[in-house]
């Protein structure tokens, strides 16, 4: 149990920096959409629009780091597996 | 007698001709949109508003006499992360259930100056925000667009007037969190509107 809970925090800690890194390495705040512009040829108004696209930012990999320390901690609760002596 | 009629002919068609046109700035294309930026320390916190109506009082001949209201859905101010917007929108930041407009009323124009189709100016009048108004001084460009609304809005014929202003203001002016969050959120607010309206022609 203690192994499987080591694993899955670095589990966790290596998917959220993958994920973070593949979608842009994006230093500011989690956006859940992001801005497109669009120049309105007649009157020369740049036009907002927002489109989904997610992308994690530090808070994201925060609270990922957070959650593997957490599932790290946990395991200091379970003890070594002892190797079992079957001998007698 | 002949010469009367002309006179009071071309006297009209000049009157007819030099009256302000009203400008309506629901935009059917989606365009006009005000953008805010609020500095913060991890990342300044920028925006964009598209619920934009009103209507201004627009003279080509005469830009100094320039009147109109502007308002803006509390509602429709948008920013890329959910839960900044959904602070923004709450009961702690803008209110926009109790508070659903923003507006901005000109009531005159000082240190006019006009360049062929152009003009910019300083537009006098009341900014209301989170249910306080204040007066303010903003600087505006007016761009009149003659005969270009059909180029815009097809089987529409009529003028288009764009209105560009960029100004700061202050949060803690109109209640938004006083003296909180200082470290956090600046205190100044930077709002760029860039907005076209149309007058049909009749």
């Amino acid at each position: 149990m203690k192994r499987a809970l080591i694993r899955l925090a670095v589990l966790v800690v290596l998917a959220s920096v993958v994920t973070w890194m593949a979608t842009g390495t994006n230093r500011g705040w989690t956006k859940t959409s992001q801005t497109i512009k669009t120049l309105d040829p007649v009157t020369g108004i740049e036009g907002i629009t927002y489109q989904p696209k997610f992308s994690p930012g530090v808070d994201f990999l925060g609270a990922a780091f957070a959650a593997g320390g957490l599932l790290a901690g946990a395991s200091l609760l379970f003890r070594n597996n002892k190797p079992t002596n079957d001998k007698h | 007698m002949k010469l009367n009629h002309l006179l009071l002919l071309t006297s009209l068609s000049i009157s007819a001709y030099a009256a302000p046109q009203s400008f309506d700035f629901k935009d059917p294309k989606g365009v006009n949109n005000a953008i805010f930026k609020l500095d913060a320390p991890l990342e300044s916190i920028n925006g964009s508003a598209s619920g934009i109506t009103g209507t201004v009082s627009f003279d080509p001949e005469n830009p100094a006499a320039t009147t109109g209201k502007i308002v803006v859905a509390s509602e429709s101010l948008t920013v890329p992360n959910p839960m900044q917007k959904e602070h923004l929108h709450g009961a702690n930041w803008l209110e926009v259930a109790k508070y659903p407009e923003i507006t901005f009323e000109a009531k005159s124009l000082a240190n006019v100056k006009t360049d062929g189709n152009a003009t910019t100016a300083d537009a006098t009048g009341t900014f209301t925000l989170h249910g306080v108004s204040k007066d303010l001084t903003v600087p505006i460009k007016l761009t009149y667009l003659k005969d270009k609304l059909s180029a815009r809005v097809p089987n529409l014929k009529g003028d288009l007037l764009v209105v560009r202003a960029n100004f700061t203001i202050n949060r803690e002016d109109f209640n938004i969190q006083k003296g909180q969050y200082e470290d956090k959120v600046s205190p100044t607010i930077d709002l760029s509107l860039a907005i076209a309206g149309a007058a049909i022609a009749q």
